[in-house]
């Protein structure tokens, strides 16, 4: 393979994990335990899905956008899932975004065997996308797609609203002590948190609608290996800063690249990939820990 | 009749595995650590489990699950509890860990098929007298042998957290670890003692899953049964009894498929494989307001 399709190749893979390692940074951020980007990534592919397949026919430019929005919005739906859950019964979101990953499994599963499946009913998985509705390929000659293009901007952009907005230092002071937060009055927090469990969740989705847009060009099971999971490895090695996330994304695009390759060249499980991310996740904590202070913008307390 | 003990089995089956892994994970709890990596030492107790009992024994086959589900507890241990990592991001990064390491050596052990592969399994023992007990009897009294070390160790573990010296110092650390350690209790031995035996019973859980049920190894088979375990530990009050009440409970709504099947109700069959975590989410909404949770639960690092 020539050097630029496989580098291309890497920023395809690190796509969808800038995306939902900045849905995981920012949660994490605000204080919220988002574990959930995989199911939400998944709501985000499935819906993006229907849509296109939905607006088969109209102008290309249109159903992409159209989409992505969808994909967003199925994201941020199913994050409020958990959210409402959290605001209205106290539920603790570790549990309840990790039962809805799984929900959200079965629920792809469901479509591409009824609703959504290809019309000869042979296969389990959607109708391939038409040309037009496939996002366009910035690198003529590889799969580099726009999604990637957008994951950056969208990074860079957070990263400044982060920064220079009242609603990201609103974020962070929520994130670093809700209670403290809470008593300078002039901060909601539990409205703050459900928004930040939204954005968290439409980035996710994104990252699901992008893929299926971008790489997939279809809905079927199995779609993500784990994308959502990894998230997290992305977020933390970054410190969860959004512009960080970038470089991160792109790194464990190359360590998964790596994984494919072993396992085709060397007979390697590529299952050792998550074995590498939960050891770097664990090195980061213990750096962490042994410098005397938390990740930033992890809670005080994360009791049940 | 014939449609009510295929649920009553149901029942007792799924609520088998959880209310190992659920009572483990109370224990662990009461002492304020709560290890999200309950997932982690279920699948590497499946692993350990199909390992040992390859052997011939399903007993050795047991020891083995309890003792592969221990180490990944020690494991989540030294990180939480020796460095005082974040306890939950380090119990996600475990259960990733684990279910990477188990799904890579079953690949390098028995090649990527591996399908066919099965065990000695643990067959059923029916109790004179007690499983001729209309309706009931047969579905909790011809079990395999081990469910019947689960019905010993549920009032052992009640009577060990409530009537002895021990249990209470455990206890205590869960509420207030400072007036513990200074009342002369050793924290951190206790809370690397009951995450050890969370560990062992989440093993065995998983031993459960292999050697009394499946007869087969499959990766990422503990399926969030560790996620749900913890959720019936919420559900339970954080008390023995009451986590093997709520495991009941909940073996019992995931049971219903039989229920409506026998009905003949039309699902698609993606709505019972979901229906777990969906009850999950309800019955922790459910108890909204009146969870009782140890008061230093997850936060041992700001007691310190």
């Amino acid at each position: 393979m020539p050097e630029v399709a496989l580098v291309a190749d890497m920023l395809v893979r690190a796509t969808p994990l800038i995306l939902a390692g900045l849905a995981v940074a920012i949660a994490f951020k605000g204080g919220v335990f988002n574990i959930g980007a995989e199911g939400q990534l998944l709501a985000g592919a499935a819906a993006a899905t229907a849509t296109t397949l939905a607006l088969s026919g109209m102008p290309g430019a249109f159903v992409v956008t159209a989409a992505a929005v969808t994909g967003a919005a199925a994201g941020a739906l199913w994050a409020a899932i958990a959210a409402e859950l959290k605001r209205r019964f106290h539920v603790l979101e570790i549990i309840s975004t990790i039962m809805l990953n799984f929900v959200a499994i079965h629920l792809v599963s469901y479509l591409v065997r009824g609703p959504l499946q290809e019309p000869t009913g042979i296969y389990p998985q959607t109708e391939t996308f038409p040309l037009s509705a496939r996002l366009p390929v910035v690198l003529p000659g590889t799969r580099l797609h726009l999604g990637f293009v957008a994951a950056v901007l969208i990074a860079i952009a957070l990263a400044w609203v982060m920064k220079n907005t009242a609603w990201g230092f609103r974020v962070k002071a929520i994130g670093s002590s809700p209670r403290a937060a809470w008593s300078t009055g002039a901060i909601a927090v539990q409205r703050s948190s459900f928004m930040v469990f939204i954005v968290s969740g439409a980035l996710a989705g994104l990252a699901g609608s992008i893929e299926v847009s971008g790489v997939t060009f279809a809905l079927y099971e199995n779609l993500s290996p784990g994308h959502g999971y990894t998230a997290i490895a992305v977020a933390l090695i970054a410190a969860l800063n959004p512009a960080a996330v970038i470089a991160s994304g792109i790194f464990f695009g190359i360590l998964q690249t790596g994984a494919t390759a072993m396992q085709r060249e060397f007979a390697i499980p590529s299952s050792l990939a998550s074995v590498a991310e939960a050891a770097l996740i664990l090195a980061v904590l213990s750096v962490a820990a042994y410098r005397g202070r938390r990740l930033p913008g992890l809670p005080r307390k994360s009791a049940a | 009749m014939n449609a009510l003990e295929p649920f009553l089995e149901g029942t007792v089956r799924t609520a088998t595995p959880l209310a190992f892994a659920a009572l483990g994970e109370t224990v662990a709890e009461r002492s304020g650590v709560i290890n999200i990596g309950l997932e982690g030492a279920i699948i590497a107790g499946a692993f350990g489990g199909f390992v040992a009992a390859g052997t011939g024994s399903v007993w050795f086959g047991f020891l083995g699950a309890g003792l592969a589900g221990m180490t990944i507890s020690a494991l989540f241990g030294l990180f939480a509890i020796r460095i005082r990592a974040d306890q939950i991001i380090t119990g996600t990064a475990i259960s990733l860990f684990a279910l990477g390491i188990t799904a890579t050596l079953y690949r390098q052990m028995y090649g990527a098929e591996g399908a066919a592969l099965s065990i000695p399994t643990m067959g059923v023992v029916e109790i004179p007298v007690l499983s001729s007990i209309p309706l009931v009897g047969r579905a909790f009294f011809a079990q395999p042998p081990v469910a019947y070390l689960l019905y010993a160790l549920v009032p052992a573990v009640w009577w060990w957290m409530y009537r002895t010296n021990a249990g209470l110092g455990l206890r205590a650390i869960g509420e207030d670890p400072r007036a513990a350690i200074a009342a002369g209790i050793p924290a951190a031995r206790f809370q690397y003692l009951a995450v050890l035996f969370g560990g062992f019973l989440g093993g065995i859980a998983g031993g459960v899953l292999v050697i009394a049920q499946a007869g087969s190894f499959a990766e990422g088979m503990s399926a969030g049964r560790g996620f749900i375990a913890i959720a019936i530990v919420v559900l339970g009050r954080w008390h023995p009894l009451g986590a093997a009440v709520a495991a009941l409970v909940f073996g019992a709504a995931s049971a219903l498929q039989y229920l409506f099947q026998a009905m003949g109700w039309n699902l698609p069959y993606q709505a019972f494989l979901a229906l777990p975590y969906v009850l999950t989410l309800l019955g922790l909404a459910g108890i909204a307001g009146r969870s009782a949770a140890p008061a230093s639960l997850g936060r041992w690092q700001d007691q310190h």
